[in-house]
């Protein structure tokens, strides 16, 4: 066989986005030429599943039944192997998630795959493989070929391609032939723990004052807290501050905290890494200051000062005292 | 408890860094431990004093700016460190090929754990340390924000997006990747700096761990045909002026946009 293969992503019963983000790459790809595209959803209840895989231009949905109620690295590696040996595609997508952080890149050595994550661009040409992702922090654009590999597992960065829509296609779901075995589950689930709700929802502000790394003391973060009062925002922060813990878990933006998409989402001394940007991206206006005029977040911004935040919030409380 | 810490010493472009023929001129890297490997080596520090004996031995792969990252990690309280010597010239250094150099150096080693950070602050490919637990046959959670350990069991939080926490047992022998927020590295006393001099540090190539030039291009999984700067796009519309007039420019976008 020959073609893309899409490995589909669901948690506590629910398929996630990603898995129709990654349908529609593989359907782009498809496009320019690589064949058919299949999805492979692996879950201890895999048909209640698949029909919502079936996406237009989507040719098979295969399914692989866990013995596991959850998703465990160890066991999804070798089952995602035993598919790929199985359907033998091209290409295999899979999203830049914790989820795949514990899995992947085994699968591609026990394959012997091509192996690029974090993608944010893929073409398909001459019969190879071509993708894109950041390097050193985003800061600049790293283009990677696979020579010598017959395939390639390509993970791709979560938000880069609209999802496509739900079961609206032709495509044949079947079993993909794939026995798992219970004894490959190597970590016990114990449970999970929500994230805690904290005293404050940043998620329902219409404007939010976040500060990041920029603030280097502590002592600072006081008066961002009354700063953002001044202004009428909620205080939000991305990951090092709360790291720190200078601010609860509450404030955190980001791929593992809060996703928020407030009128206006001002960023002191946030550099714009791309966990941080999953998490406020859509918000409708972005305004950035950093110190530094190449930082990730300028291009996400819709505004933008090179400019000190301390030299700025001060400003700015000046500026909202008056009116 | 025998603990392997993978660590890498990250590069960080400075504000004038160029590309010039697909590279970064290597006068514009600042180097420094990533500081996911300075949490994974903090956890292995606390988990071999709360057993109360044990080694932790860090690995590194990389050329000069290795030997200043290892001496922080022996400095820090590593009793000994395995520098992989292997500057990357050929571009051939990815997380697959480097995962194989670290488990040529950690496989004798026998450890009961193998501690990474999640990814590192350059790369980012956040695959490394999963790599690395394929190659050695070890049982492996990825992205945990708590670790504790009893008797050869382990018990972990695995951060999962959103915030939500998993927690997963399993058994010693194991690998698991390390998410900043798991502690705080502690900073290398002045008498940790004087001692780390004198611990052991072994230098290897990657010959004398079975990888010829050629064996180490077959083992990179990708190959770097480009690098350039990204295009702004449409990027930021940018604000200019001194401080005060920047302020007055964002209150007036803010009121417009927030409304009153």
């Amino acid at each position: 066989m020959s073609g893309v293969l899409v490995i589909a992503e669901a948690r506590r019963g629910e398929l996630r986005d990603i898995s129709f983000e990654l349908i529609a790459a593989a359907t782009a790809l498809a496009e320019q030429g690589l064949g058919e595209v299949r999805v492979c959803v692996i879950d201890s209840d895999p048909e209640r599943l698949a029909e919502r895989l079936n996406a237009p231009g989507v040719a098979e949905v295969l399914t692989v039944t866990s013995p596991n109620e959850h998703f465990e690295a160890n066991l999804h590696g070798g089952a995602v192997a035993a598919v790929i040996a199985a359907v033998e595609p091209d290409v295999v997508l899979a999203g830049h998630t914790i989820d795949s952080m514990g899995f992947a890149a085994a699968v591609a050595v026990e394959r012997d795959l091509g192996f690029a994550s974090d993608v944010t661009a893929l073409t398909w040409r001459d019969g190879a493989l071509q993708v894109q992702r950041g390097a050193y922090a985003d800061r600049l654009l790293a283009t990677l070929e696979f020579p010598g590999r017959r395939a390639v597992l390509a993970l791709v960065r979560p938000g880069t391609f609209a999802p496509a829509p739900a079961d609206d296609g032709g495509a044949t779901v079947r079993d993909a032939g794939v026995t798992l075995d219970a004894s490959a589950v190597a970590a016990e689930h114990l449970g999970f723990e929500e994230a805690e709700a904290g005293d404050v929802d940043i998620t329902k502000s219409d404007f939010l004052l976040a500060i990041g790394r920029g603030v280097e003391e502590q002592s600072d973060v006081e008066r961002m807290l009354e700063l953002a009062d001044s202004i009428g925002a909620t205080l939000a922060s991305s990951r090092p501050l709360v790291d720190a813990g200078w601010l609860p878990p509450a404030r955190q933006v980001g791929q593992s905290g809060r996703t928020v998409a407030p009128k206006v989402y001002l960023a002191l001394g946030i550099s714009g890494a791309v966990q941080h940007v999953m998490g406020m991206q859509n918000a409708d206006t972005i305004i950035a200051v950093n110190t530094d005029p190449e930082a990730p977040i300028f291009a996400v911004a819709d505004y933008g000062a090179v400019a000190d935040l301390h030299d700025v919030s001060e400003a700015l409380a000046a500026q909202f005292e008056q009116s | 408890m025998k603990i392997a810490v993978a660590v890498k010493s990250a590069a960080a472009l400075d504000d004038e860094a160029r590309v010039r023929d697909g590279a970064v001129d290597a006068d514009s890297l600042e180097w420094g431990v990533n500081e996911w490997d300075l949490c994974a080596l903090e956890a292995a520090l606390e988990l071999r004093d709360a057993a109360g004996d044990g080694e932790v031995i860090a690995v590194s792969v990389g050329g000069e700016e290795v030997g200043e990252g290892l001496l922080t990690c022996l400095a820090m309280g590593a009793d000994r460190a395995i520098h992989i010597e292997a500057d990357d010239e050929q571009g051939v250094l990815d997380a697959i090929s480097v995962a194989r150099l670290l488990a040529r150096a950690i496989e004798p080693e026998t450890p009961d754990l193998v501690l990474c950070g999640v990814q590192s602050s350059d790369g980012a490919t956040a695959a490394t340390g999963t790599a690395l637990a394929a190659v050695l046959g070890l049982a492996r959670v990825a992205v945990v924000r708590t670790i504790e350990h009893a008797d050869g069991v382990l018990t972990v939080g695995r951060e999962l997006e959103g915030g939500l926490v998993e927690r997963l047992r399993l058994r010693t022998p194991a690998l698991l990747t390390v998410q900043t927020g798991i502690n705080e590295p502690r900073y290398a006393t002045l008498r940790g700096i004087r001692q780390a001099k004198d611990k052991p540090r072994a230098t290897v190539s990657p010959d004398a761990l079975g990888f010829d030039e050629d064996t180490l291009a077959a083992a990179a999984a990708s190959r770097r045909v480009d690098l350039a700067h990204a295009p702004k796009g449409d990027g930021a519309e940018m604000i200019g002026g001194d401080v005060s007039e920047v302020a007055a420019q964002i209150a007036a976008i803010v009121k417009t946009k927030v409304g009153s």
